[in-house]
């Protein structure tokens, strides 16, 4: 199983868990409908459309209501550690969640209570939590963006709101970042940083990058990293080695950024739709990208 | 990492009571021991889990107490304290009370649009009808739920994020959003 852990941003929205479908520009959960435009239901879109292409996909959403007090995440923190322990699950992804270190150490712990333990991957406020209590390790793949590589690079800062001045958001600097990040234990077994070039690393190092096509509006749209998780969280999921998937994930969200040919004004719903023509696209260029073996 | 693990055990195990369930934290300075007691009253009649303890070393200015809060919920916090008329002198992170909010903003102009960036949080406005068009970045539950309030306002009449906020998140959009008033606006 699939498994994405996340938020919607309506405080009146439920606790839902189940199978998610994708129908037009809404997601269906559990009977209710979800707009996809940024956060977490874009992120479960782009896994949805990059499953077009893939075979066996069946995502299931763990989703709550939260405008940032955090009394949703709460509610989904806890919801997980009663039931993780007894789920099979092969790749969890978890998102836009109020960081909360307690909380996200019990979700670690209730993870080594599984059977066998998921391919983890967190993006925004759940990787801020997981870096914060020291615990980034336990994380198969994070992707953050510049300001988070940053924050990840600053072994003091709580939160990118506190990154020191002198670990400046450069892009330039992507390898001093990553390679300190990784110095002090704050970096996932791979990094997937997302900027004006996307870099695929891990402890060793840079692994590989991907600057084309270059399509300057996606810096300003809301959402298109959260696509860029959601497709590399589908190829992961697909049996796919990390890495591979990483820099084939930062592939096609370019090319279908390229294909929705957007201004700093478009939605990335533009984007989304173009995910399984980008992908089929970049995966034909890759004959053998399925045979690599899972590290 | 492996000693740190071993800890997180112990940690993991203490009640949801424990002060530990805080998370990250943050210290409120004021400038008297007397709003030190008023905003503990108001904070805590609002149910929000903060504490009263003396400035690690670090902290310079202000008086001999502090209040210790969940860092992540700044925003709601000082908000709070605003409106009830004692403004916290200072907010700092407690692990490193000598960490100051990034500060720099990083302004880019793609012709028709003007984005601005602070800390993980992107604003971009058209220039011609002052109408914000998209807002990124960010990782905290209010970012998606404050673009959709802003996105296709502009910049006089929307939302503000510094009053519809409530994280770290949500205030750096509330800088960025000034620093494009400041720009754009006569």
């Amino acid at each position: 199983m699939l498994a994405i852990v996340g938020t919607v941003p309506d405080d009146s929205f439920p606790l839902v868990s189940g199978e998610v479908r994708l129908k037009g520009d809404t997601l269906e959960i559990q009977g209710l409908d979800v707009a996809v435009n940024r956060g977490t239901p874009a992120l479960v879109a782009a896994v949805l459309k990059a499953c077009e292409v893939l075979d066996d996909c069946e995502v299931t959403g763990f989703l709550v209501g939260d405008i940032g007090l955090g009394k949703g995440s709460r509610r989904l923190y806890s919801h997980l550690v009663e039931h993780l322990p007894a789920m099979a699950i092969h790749t969890l992804a978890f998102h836009y969640l109020q960081p909360d270190v307690d909380w996200h150490n019990r979700i670690v712990f209730a993870v080594e209570a599984m059977a066998k333990k998921p391919l983890m991957i967190a993006d925004a406020g759940f990787m801020y939590a997981a870096k914060m209590s020291g615990q980034a390790g336990f994380y198969d793949l994070f992707t953050p963006d510049a300001g988070e590589l940053a924050f990840l690079a600053d072994e003091t800062a709580p939160h990118p709101f506190y990154t020191r001045g002198f670990i400046l958001h450069d892009e330039n600097r992507a390898e001093d970042l990553i390679q300190r990040a990784y110095l002090h234990n704050n970096g996932a077994t791979h990094l997937l940083v997302k900027g004006k070039i996307d870099h695929v690393a891990n402890g060793a190092g840079i692994l590989s990058t991907v600057d084309f096509p270059a399509v300057e509006a996606m810096e300003a749209m809301g959402g298109t990293g959260d696509t860029l998780t959601g497709i590399v969280t589908a190829l992961v999921a697909s049996g796919m080695a990390i890495p591979l998937a990483a820099e084939i994930a930062a592939k096609t969200n370019r090319l279908a950024g390229f294909y929705a040919n957007p201004t700093p004004a478009s939605s990335i719903v533009e984007v989304i739709h173009q995910i399984p023509r980008a992908l089929t696209e970049v995966l034909a260029a890759i004959p053998h990208a399925f045979d690599k073996p899972t590290p | 990492m492996l000693i740190r693990r071993f800890l997180n055990r112990f940690k993991r195990q203490e009640s949801p009571q424990d002060r530990d369930d805080l998370g990250i934290l943050g210290i409120l300075v004021f400038e008297n021991t007397s709003e030190v007691i008023q905003a503990e009253r108001v904070l805590k009649n609002g149910g929000w889990p903060i504490r009263v303890m003396g400035p690690p070393p670090g902290i310079q200015s202000g008086c001999d107490l502090v209040i210790e809060f969940p860092l992540m919920e700044e925003l709601h916090l000082t908000r709070l304290l605003t409106d009830a008329g004692i403004p916290p002198l200072e907010v700092v992170p407690v692990n490193d009370p000598l960490l100051k909010p990034v500060d720099l903003f990083h302004t880019k102009d793609f012709g028709r649009y003007l984005m601005v960036r602070a800390a993980n949080m992107k604003l971009t406005v058209d220039k011609e009808t002052l109408v914000i068009v998209n807002v990124s970045g960010g990782g905290c539950p209010d970012v998606p739920y404050l673009a959709g309030l802003m996105v296709g306002q502009t910049l006089s009449n929307t939302p503000r994020p510094g009053i519809m906020g409530h994280t770290l998140c949500g205030y750096a959009l509330k800088l960025a959003l000034e620093e494009i008033e400041r720009q754009c606006l006569p």
